[in-house]
């Protein structure tokens, strides 16, 4: 696909031009489809970008590359390629410089930016770099222009990648579908029957109603078999979803599952908690971006110990000067760590401003795996997953394996016994508040790679959190973990049914019901413990 | 109990002080006039709100260094509602009786509208509201400077239907669960359904004011969009547009697939969004940033050196948006007006603000109608650019009137295109 193919009177057209300009390069766009392209109607430009495609000339793909990316102006009668502030002519490749003053943007629309993008696709099919191969089969397979059949043909019969041939296939039958000759539909139909993709359906649900019987009823057939494989997708997102979802209400309930579970401290200010771990994380984000914006990718691996660090010491700073003192008397906990949280919020605003801020993903954290043709995970999400996971992990370990672990368990079962064998149970208390707190510091850092970083941002989950501690029951570490990922489960199960506002209402009345029927929660504690 | 006298007694003396100032021609050399703003500064709708404020802001600069609304210096007085709806009644009222304003500034959602409506037809004050809304409502003390359905929401869907913008045959209708996403999805439900969209190729789909996980209506989307060419429908209001954009890209749901349009998405609100993965997605406005044109030139430039000049945290990237210029045509509207009125009297001043007209950022001349209190305004669609900015794709000849009672909705036919009813209510 090189070379200069246009015709001899393009050739000789281009010929002049460039002797007009004193120019070396030996060009040869169509100035027709060049200027079809620039100045003419939509059906013109497509009928235009068809045929620079067709040309296969490297520096045809450049221009239609560069309408795509709104690069090129028009000046008069001249096509320009502007970049920056230099400007290349797109018909005879000459610099012009200096800008001409009045220019004029060619606009493409999606519908156009659509054809650029199959012609472009089709050009590369022939490409030596499987990648690229692969990447311009998947394009292609998202619907494309029945006219560059041939071209697939070509590119089917070199295939020989076992991971590009099928797509390419379903690409074929795409296009012979909608084609002439009843055998070669109903092979199509039968190919597209193989597949898995969103596409296909659309495909076959347009064939299913067609004229001819045979047609109709092959249709249905493989409609039926593509649908049986997109629902296993559709199962799949939704599970992932659920996890997902799941993953976030622990990572939010977590810190609330010590200080409340454990200490039995209620704790208003803990969605506040979560809110300065997420403001921690944008003023280490902003820190990189000042003065390392080489590693700004990697701004996370400061941003979680320093979330964890800052709400680990606002929650210890809560627990020495206002939640010590109200230890036993929950009624006007509730109401200071209220006060306390309402506190917060005021001050972020002050230092911030009220409005949302910016977190940004790392490069590594957008965008997302296909996993089925019709699932694509997205990275932030499983990321975030497992980083639920760890926290979950690490903190099984702190209370099991170590000796805060063991004080709090101690203190949290018996406090007077505790006290009596020596265990220092006000420090006690002020660590595990601390260690609480950093958990919730944690989630807010998660929480600013999939949402938004505002002063509110706490009040959005401190309902999610406790639902999930009283559902999973007071004072489990399990129970929180099985509650958060059954209620993220039961939110997207029942949105996918009913719709967003009503899953919301829905998860509330289960909850009600479930802890009217079971006070103690999902697990509930058993023994002496119960009864103190 | 007790109090009932010493608060009759205060509400006399009040009124009396007010009739005094009112009806007297001095309260027109006085030196100063307030105005209120009314704008969440916190909350949801901050995103979208702060800037009305400061844009506000400016335009009450610029005409007191010109000398002032006749003679008078302008004095704004701000308020912040914080996106509490029931709050923004509260501030209402008290900046008509406390601070006694001779007009407001102020509103986004339509909910926060509807509960300071009340507020505006009990005690007679002039509200100019800048935001594109449902529509099915027009009252003597309310000008709407942003625009009615039939100005944004019916042409973006006629585009998408046109084989230019992609020929959509399935319609998922998206929004946040209030009063201007569900109606104007009626109306839009009723449009499509007169154009021979099937029942079943249309999906609604509503979400909670803040909602922060579109994982299901994504992929929900792309299951929809199996059944044929599919374009979403967005009046997803807030900053819940973060996520949801968001999720879009991460899910690889591209714009050449599966169009997005939305009604409340402009420059302000994609400025904390990658915009690179939702290149093509649209918004319907009557003003773009982008739009190439002198008044709109010199505005940007205003705009770019008042917020440096007060040290605003957006002087680094200024943008510019729709209700931005709906709100800054509203003040000079009203200064206009109260010019022709010789009066801040709400009465004279509404009657004075009819066929009033301002050359606008956005290119045209913008007429307050002479009955209806609407704008007539240009249409504009943009396709978003990697830059944040808009292309656009596809704009009105000229100026379209405002049809406040769609004809898409039963009973509208009956209604009057004027608020004469309930000015003889009062």
């Amino acid at each position: 696909m090189r070379g200069c193919r246009g015709s001899p009177s393009s050739y000789m057209r281009t010929l002049l031009v460039a002797w007009c300009l004193f120019a070396s390069s030996a060009f040869a766009l169509d100035r027709a489809a060049v200027e079809k392209l620039a100045f003419g109607e939509s059906d013109e430009k497509i009928e235009a970008i068809g045929a620079l495609a067709a040309e296969g000339d490297p520096k045809a793909a450049d221009l239609l590359q560069a309408v795509s990316d709104g690069e090129v102006q028009t000046a008069g009668k001249r096509v320009l390629i502007v970049r920056g502030e230099s400007a290349v002519d797109a018909l005879t490749g000459e610099k012009v410089a200096p800008l001409p003053p009045e220019r004029e943007e060619v606009v493409a629309n999606n519908r156009l930016r659509g054809a650029i993008a199959g012609a472009l696709a089709a050009l590369k099919l022939l490409s030596a770099d499987p990648h690229e191969r692969l990447a311009a089969a998947k394009q292609l397979s998202g619907g494309a222009n029945p006219a560059m059949l041939p071209l697939v043909r070509k590119a089917l019969e070199k295939e020989t990648d076992p991971g590009i041939k099928p797509l390419l296939e379903m690409v074929a039958a795409a296009m012979e579908l909608k084609g002439e000759g009843k055998e070669t539909r109903l092979a199509a139909i039968r190919t597209l029957g193989r597949s898995g993709n969103p596409n296909a359906k659309t495909l076959l649900l347009e064939a299913a109603a067609d004229a001819d019987e045979d047609i109709r009823l092959e249709a249905q057939k493989s409609l039926r078999a593509v649908e049986g494989r997109l629902v296993w997708g559709e199962w799949l997102g939704l599970a992932f979803a659920g996890v997902s979802l799941g993953s976030i209400l622990l990572l939010a309930a977590l810190g609330l599952a010590i200080t409340y579970g454990l200490m039995g401290v209620i704790n208003m200010a803990h969605g506040e908690l979560i809110m300065v771990g997420a403001y921690t994380t944008y003023v280490v984000q902003n820190a990189f971006r000042a003065y390392a914006p080489g590693a700004f990718d990697w701004y996370l691996v400061c941003a979680v110990p320093a979330a964890f660090v800052v709400s680990g010491a606002v929650g210890m700073a809560l627990e020495r000067s206002v939640i010590r003192w109200l230890y036993g008397r929950p009624l006007e906990t509730l109401l200071a760590t209220w006060g306390i949280s309402l506190i917060l919020i005021q001050g972020v605003r002050t230092i911030f401003g009220a409005q949302n801020v910016g977190v940004e993903n790392p490069a590594f954290m957008s965008g997302g795996v296909q996993v089925l043709a019709n699932v694509v995970l997205p990275w932030s999400r499983i990321v975030i997953v497992c980083f639920a996971a760890g926290v979950v992990a690490a903190m099984w370990l702190m209370l099991t394996r170590t000796r805060l672990g063991l004080f709090v368990r101690g203190v949290t079962q018996n406090r007077a016994m505790a006290s009596c064998v020596g265990v220092p149970t006000a420090r006690v208390d002020t660590w595990a508040f601390g260690l609480g707190s950093g958990i919730a510091g944690l989630a807010g850092c998660a929480l600013s790679q999939i949402g938004n970083v505002g002063p509110e941002l706490g009040q959005g989950y401190i309902v999610d959190s406790f639902m999930v501690v009283v559902f999973g029951g007071v004072g489990q570490l399990a129970g929180t973990v099985y509650a958060a990922l059954t209620l993220g489960f039961a939110n997207k199960l029942l949105e996918s049914w009913s719709g967003a506002v009503i899953a919301k209402i829905a998860v509330l009345v289960f909850i009600i019901v479930f802890i009217q029927r079971r006070p103690q929660g999902l697990f509930a504690l058993k023994g002496r413990a119960v009864e103190t | 109990m007790k109090r009932r006298p010493f608060l009759k007694a205060l509400t006399l003396s009040a009124a009396i002080s007010g009739l005094g100032l009112g009806s007297s021609d001095l309260y027109a050399q006085a030196k100063t006039v307030k105005v209120g703003v009314l704008h969440s500064l916190s909350g949801t709708m901050a995103i979208s709100e702060t800037v009305l404020k400061d844009v506000v802001l400016m335009a009450v600069e610029e005409i007191n260094a010109k000398g002032g609304v006749m003679g008078a210096k302008i004095e704004p007085v701000v308020v912040d509602p914080a996106s509490n709806w029931p709050l923004f009644a509260e501030k209402a009222r008290q900046l008509l009786t406390q601070d006694k304003v001779a007009v407001v500034f102020g509103c986004w959602t339509s909910v926060s509208r509807k509960s300071v409506l009340p507020v505006f037809e009990e005690l007679n004050g002039l509200l100019f509201y800048p935001v594109q809304y449902e529509g099915e409502e027009i009252s003597k003390n309310v000008f709407y400077t942003g625009a009615a359905p039939n100005q944004q929401a019916i042409p973006a869907v006629e585009y998408l239907m046109s084989k230019e913008g992609g020929g959509a045959k399935r319609w998922v209708l998206l929004g946040t669960d209030y009063v201007y996403p569900r109606t104007t999805n009626k109306i839009l439900r009723a449009f499509l359904k007169s154009k021979g969209v099937a029942e079943k190729d249309i999906d609604e789909k509503y979400t909670p004011f803040g909602h922060a996980d579109y994982q299901t209506i994504v992929a929900d989307i792309k299951k929809f969009s199996a059944g044929g060419k599919t374009a979403v429908v967005s009046t997803i209001n807030g900053d819940s547009n973060v996520p949801f954009y968001k999720e879009l890209g991460n899910q690889g749901l591209k714009a050449t697939d599966v169009p997005v349009v939305a009604f409340s998405v402009g420059e302000e609100e994609l400025r904390g969004v990658d915009t690179k993965p939702l290149v093509g997605h649209l918004a319907a406005w009557n003003y773009f940033m982008s739009l190439k044109n002198p008044e709109n030139d010199a505005w940007k430039k205003k705009w770019a050196a008042y917020t440096k000049a007060k040290k605003l945290s957006y002087a680094g990237r200024p943008l510019t948006n729709d209700p931005m210029e709906a709100a800054y045509i509203g003040v000079y509207m009203w200064k206009q007006a109260v010019e022709k009125a010789k009066s801040f009297d709400v009465d004279k001043v509404r009657v004075a603000t009819y066929g009033q007209t301002f050359k606008a950022p956005s290119g045209i001349t913008s007429k307050m109608d002479e009955k209806n209190h609407h704008l007539h305004k240009a249409v504009f669609i943009g396709e978003v650019k990697a830059d944040g900015q808009f292309n656009v794709v596809w704009r009105t000849k000229g100026p379209v009137k405002a049809q406040p009672w769609s004809p898409f909705i039963a009973g509208n036919d009956k209604k009057k295109d004027e608020p004469a009813l309930m000015a003889v209510k009062k």
